[in-house]
Protein backbone atom coordinates (compact mmCIF):
# COMPACT_ATOMS: atom_id res chain seq x y z
CA UNK A 1 0.00 0.00 0.00
CA UNK A 2 1.66 3.32 -1.12
CA UNK A 3 1.11 6.67 -0.12
CA UNK A 4 -2.17 8.45 -0.82
CA UNK A 5 -1.52 9.79 -4.52
CA UNK A 6 -3.58 12.56 -6.53
CA UNK A 7 -4.82 13.13 -9.61
CA UNK A 8 -5.53 16.19 -11.90
CA UNK A 9 -7.38 16.08 -15.13
CA UNK A 10 -8.97 18.54 -17.98
CA UNK A 11 -11.98 17.27 -20.01
CA UNK A 12 -11.84 19.55 -22.98
CA UNK A 13 -13.83 17.29 -25.18
CA UNK A 14 -17.21 16.75 -25.89
CA UNK A 15 -17.52 13.88 -28.01
CA UNK A 16 -19.16 10.70 -26.43
CA UNK A 17 -15.69 8.38 -26.85
CA UNK A 18 -13.98 11.33 -25.75
CA UNK A 19 -16.35 11.61 -22.49
CA UNK A 20 -15.26 8.32 -21.74
CA UNK A 21 -11.89 8.66 -20.32
CA UNK A 22 -12.07 11.53 -18.35
CA UNK A 23 -14.75 9.29 -15.93
CA UNK A 24 -12.86 6.06 -16.08
CA UNK A 25 -9.82 7.34 -15.09
CA UNK A 26 -11.34 9.88 -12.34
CA UNK A 27 -14.16 6.50 -11.12
CA UNK A 28 -11.32 4.21 -10.99
CA UNK A 29 -8.16 6.38 -9.29
CA UNK A 30 -11.21 7.63 -6.72
CA UNK A 31 -11.71 4.08 -6.37
CA UNK A 32 -8.01 3.26 -5.28
CA UNK A 33 -7.90 6.33 -3.22
CA UNK A 34 -6.37 8.93 -4.94
CA UNK A 35 -7.62 12.60 -4.53
CA UNK A 36 -9.27 13.27 -7.79
CA UNK A 37 -10.33 16.36 -9.66
CA UNK A 38 -11.45 17.04 -13.15
CA UNK A 39 -11.85 20.36 -14.93
CA UNK A 40 -14.10 20.98 -17.43
CA UNK A 41 -13.54 23.14 -19.98
CA UNK A 42 -14.58 24.23 -23.64
CA UNK A 43 -16.07 20.95 -25.15
CA UNK A 44 -16.29 19.29 -21.88
CA UNK A 45 -18.09 21.49 -20.18
CA UNK A 46 -21.99 20.15 -21.65
CA UNK A 47 -20.39 16.83 -19.83
CA UNK A 48 -21.38 18.33 -16.61
CA UNK A 49 -24.80 19.06 -17.80
CA UNK A 50 -27.75 17.22 -15.89
CA UNK A 51 -28.53 15.39 -19.10
CA UNK A 52 -25.03 14.17 -21.53
CA UNK A 53 -26.35 14.28 -24.70
CA UNK A 54 -22.91 13.25 -25.99
CA UNK A 55 -22.98 12.23 -29.32
CA UNK A 56 -19.48 10.12 -31.61
CA UNK A 57 -18.74 12.75 -34.52
CA UNK A 58 -16.65 11.34 -37.47
CA UNK A 59 -15.08 14.64 -38.03
CA UNK A 60 -11.45 14.23 -36.39
CA UNK A 61 -11.40 10.51 -36.76
CA UNK A 62 -11.06 9.23 -40.15
CA UNK A 63 -9.78 5.89 -38.99
CA UNK A 64 -13.21 5.32 -37.31
CA UNK A 65 -14.44 1.73 -37.30
CA UNK A 66 -17.53 0.96 -37.68
CA UNK A 67 -19.76 -2.32 -35.19
CA UNK A 68 -22.56 -3.60 -35.84
CA UNK A 69 -24.09 -4.38 -32.52
CA UNK A 70 -26.55 -7.18 -33.73
CA UNK A 71 -26.01 -10.08 -36.17
CA UNK A 72 -23.90 -13.05 -36.01
CA UNK A 73 -20.77 -13.08 -34.04
CA UNK A 74 -18.20 -12.51 -37.54
CA UNK A 75 -20.59 -9.57 -38.51
CA UNK A 76 -20.36 -7.92 -34.97
CA UNK A 77 -16.60 -8.04 -35.27
CA UNK A 78 -16.31 -6.76 -38.65
CA UNK A 79 -14.85 -3.15 -39.07
CA UNK A 80 -17.08 -1.22 -41.59
CA UNK A 81 -15.08 1.07 -43.91
CA UNK A 82 -17.30 3.90 -43.98
CA UNK A 83 -16.01 6.24 -46.54
CA UNK A 84 -15.43 10.45 -45.45
CA UNK A 85 -17.13 11.19 -48.38
CA UNK A 86 -20.09 9.29 -46.28
CA UNK A 87 -19.89 9.78 -42.73
CA UNK A 88 -19.33 13.85 -43.16
CA UNK A 89 -21.85 14.60 -45.32
CA UNK A 90 -24.30 11.98 -44.71
CA UNK A 91 -27.15 13.94 -42.50
CA UNK A 92 -28.46 12.03 -39.72
CA UNK A 93 -24.72 9.86 -39.85
CA UNK A 94 -23.74 10.91 -36.06
CA UNK A 95 -26.95 10.11 -34.63
CA UNK A 96 -27.27 6.43 -36.47
CA UNK A 97 -23.46 6.17 -35.18
CA UNK A 98 -23.44 7.14 -31.65
CA UNK A 99 -26.91 4.68 -31.48
CA UNK A 100 -24.46 2.24 -32.79
CA UNK A 101 -21.69 2.67 -30.62
CA UNK A 102 -23.88 2.74 -27.35
CA UNK A 103 -25.43 -0.58 -28.54
CA UNK A 104 -22.21 -2.12 -28.70
CA UNK A 105 -21.01 -0.34 -25.36
CA UNK A 106 -24.32 -1.82 -23.84
CA UNK A 107 -23.52 -5.58 -25.46
CA UNK A 108 -19.99 -5.06 -24.13
CA UNK A 109 -20.76 -4.67 -20.46
CA UNK A 110 -19.80 -1.37 -20.76
CA UNK A 111 -21.20 1.99 -18.29
CA UNK A 112 -22.41 4.49 -19.75
CA UNK A 113 -21.24 7.79 -19.39
CA UNK A 114 -23.89 9.29 -16.79
CA UNK A 115 -23.22 5.98 -14.43
CA UNK A 116 -20.10 6.82 -14.61
CA UNK A 117 -20.33 10.12 -13.77
CA UNK A 118 -22.78 9.21 -11.09
CA UNK A 119 -19.81 6.63 -9.65
CA UNK A 120 -17.82 9.75 -9.86
CA UNK A 121 -19.82 11.49 -7.36
CA UNK A 122 -20.28 8.72 -5.11
CA UNK A 123 -16.52 8.21 -4.71
CA UNK A 124 -15.86 11.83 -3.88
CA UNK A 125 -14.21 12.98 -7.34
CA UNK A 126 -14.72 16.53 -7.62
CA UNK A 127 -15.55 18.51 -10.75
CA UNK A 128 -14.85 21.67 -11.48
CA UNK A 129 -16.68 23.64 -14.30
CA UNK A 130 -14.54 26.42 -16.55
CA UNK A 131 -16.28 29.69 -15.74
CA UNK A 132 -15.18 31.24 -18.82
CA UNK A 133 -16.40 28.27 -21.06
CA UNK A 134 -19.54 29.08 -19.19
CA UNK A 135 -19.18 32.83 -20.34
CA UNK A 136 -18.63 32.33 -24.11
CA UNK A 137 -21.15 29.31 -24.27
CA UNK A 138 -23.86 30.95 -22.28
CA UNK A 139 -24.35 28.33 -19.44
CA UNK A 140 -25.43 29.32 -16.33
CA UNK A 141 -24.88 27.18 -13.05
CA UNK A 142 -28.36 25.60 -12.68
CA UNK A 143 -27.73 23.70 -16.07
CA UNK A 144 -25.06 21.46 -13.90
CA UNK A 145 -25.44 17.95 -11.56
CA UNK A 146 -25.15 19.12 -7.98
CA UNK A 147 -21.95 19.58 -6.17
CA UNK A 148 -20.01 21.24 -9.17
CA UNK A 149 -17.42 23.74 -8.33
CA UNK A 150 -16.82 26.77 -10.66
CA UNK A 151 -13.47 28.32 -11.30
CA UNK A 152 -11.09 29.28 -13.42
CA UNK A 153 -7.32 28.00 -14.55
CA UNK A 154 -5.84 29.08 -11.43
CA UNK A 155 -8.05 27.15 -9.36
CA UNK A 156 -7.24 24.33 -11.10
CA UNK A 157 -3.09 24.61 -11.28
CA UNK A 158 -3.70 25.62 -7.53
CA UNK A 159 -4.28 21.35 -7.41
CA UNK A 160 -2.05 19.99 -10.07
CA UNK A 161 0.69 21.70 -9.28
CA UNK A 162 1.04 18.92 -6.39
CA UNK A 163 -1.07 16.19 -8.33
CA UNK A 164 0.90 13.04 -8.96
CA UNK A 165 -0.90 12.28 -12.33
CA UNK A 166 -1.33 15.49 -14.42
CA UNK A 167 -3.58 14.56 -17.56
CA UNK A 168 -4.99 16.70 -20.73
CA UNK A 169 -7.88 14.92 -22.60
CA UNK B 1 -15.70 -31.10 -10.69
CA UNK B 2 -16.31 -29.03 -8.70
CA UNK B 3 -13.81 -27.41 -6.11
CA UNK B 4 -13.96 -26.75 -2.67
CA UNK B 5 -15.04 -22.88 -2.07
CA UNK B 6 -12.97 -21.25 0.31
CA UNK B 7 -14.67 -19.01 3.42
CA UNK B 8 -15.69 -15.84 2.47
CA UNK B 9 -17.76 -13.41 4.18
CA UNK B 10 -19.31 -12.19 1.46
CA UNK B 11 -19.93 -12.28 -2.80
CA UNK B 12 -20.00 -9.93 -5.30
CA UNK B 13 -21.12 -10.74 -8.94
CA UNK B 14 -19.70 -8.89 -11.74
CA UNK B 15 -20.42 -11.21 -14.45
CA UNK B 16 -21.01 -9.34 -18.17
CA UNK B 17 -19.19 -6.01 -17.10
CA UNK B 18 -16.90 -4.36 -18.50
CA UNK B 19 -13.75 -2.25 -16.97
CA UNK B 20 -13.67 -0.14 -14.72
CA UNK B 21 -17.03 -1.55 -13.15
CA UNK B 22 -15.65 -4.60 -11.87
CA UNK B 23 -13.22 -2.57 -9.66
CA UNK B 24 -15.87 0.35 -9.03
CA UNK B 25 -18.21 -2.55 -7.82
CA UNK B 26 -15.77 -4.29 -5.79
CA UNK B 27 -14.55 -0.70 -4.07
CA UNK B 28 -18.10 -0.20 -3.21
CA UNK B 29 -19.01 -3.30 -1.65
CA UNK B 30 -15.64 -4.09 0.34
CA UNK B 31 -16.63 -0.46 1.76
CA UNK B 32 -19.74 -1.41 3.54
CA UNK B 33 -17.72 -4.48 4.97
CA UNK B 34 -15.55 -5.33 8.34
CA UNK B 35 -11.28 -5.37 8.03
CA UNK B 36 -10.29 -9.04 8.04
CA UNK B 37 -13.37 -9.86 6.09
CA UNK B 38 -13.05 -11.86 2.97
CA UNK B 39 -15.00 -11.10 -0.16
CA UNK B 40 -15.86 -13.48 -3.11
CA UNK B 41 -15.83 -11.59 -6.39
CA UNK B 42 -16.94 -13.33 -9.87
CA UNK B 43 -16.20 -11.47 -13.01
CA UNK B 44 -15.92 -12.13 -16.76
CA UNK B 45 -13.81 -9.33 -17.77
CA UNK B 46 -10.38 -10.84 -18.51
CA UNK B 47 -8.68 -7.51 -17.71
CA UNK B 48 -9.82 -7.98 -13.83
CA UNK B 49 -7.24 -10.07 -13.49
CA UNK B 50 -4.68 -7.72 -13.86
CA UNK B 51 -6.79 -5.20 -12.25
CA UNK B 52 -7.78 -6.65 -9.52
CA UNK B 53 -4.56 -7.23 -8.16
CA UNK B 54 -3.16 -3.56 -9.16
CA UNK B 55 -6.39 -2.06 -7.06
CA UNK B 56 -5.90 -4.69 -4.11
CA UNK B 57 -2.24 -3.58 -3.72
CA UNK B 58 -2.43 0.07 -3.96
CA UNK B 59 -5.31 0.48 -1.52
CA UNK B 60 -4.18 -2.25 0.65
CA UNK B 61 -6.60 -5.14 0.68
CA UNK B 62 -4.80 -8.73 0.46
CA UNK B 63 -5.56 -10.38 -2.26
CA UNK B 64 -6.24 -14.45 -1.09
CA UNK B 65 -6.77 -15.91 -3.84
CA UNK B 66 -7.79 -15.49 -7.58
CA UNK B 67 -8.70 -19.03 -9.73
CA UNK B 68 -10.45 -19.49 -13.13
CA UNK B 69 -13.60 -21.13 -12.79
CA UNK B 70 -14.94 -22.62 -16.36
CA UNK B 71 -15.35 -19.05 -17.95
CA UNK B 72 -15.48 -17.28 -14.94
CA UNK B 73 -12.61 -15.52 -13.07
CA UNK B 74 -13.20 -15.58 -9.06
CA UNK B 75 -11.03 -13.44 -6.68
CA UNK B 76 -10.89 -13.65 -2.75
CA UNK B 77 -10.00 -9.86 -1.38
CA UNK B 78 -9.47 -9.81 2.57
CA UNK B 79 -10.20 -6.32 3.50
CA UNK B 80 -7.42 -4.19 5.06
CA UNK B 81 -7.47 -1.51 7.78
Amino acid sequence: MGERKSMAIIASKGTLDWAYPPFILASTAAAMDMDVKIFFTFYGLPLLKKKIKAKVSPAGNPAMPMKMPFGPKAFQGFNWPIPNMVSNNVPGFETVATSLMKKTFKNKGVATVTELRDMCEQLGVEMIGCQMTMDVFGFERDEFIDGVNIGGAATFLEFAADADIQLFI
Amino acid sequence: MVKKMKEHNDELDCSGMNCPLPILKTKMKIDTMDNGDVLRVIATDPGACNDMPAWTSRVGHELVESCEEGDKFVFYIRKGE
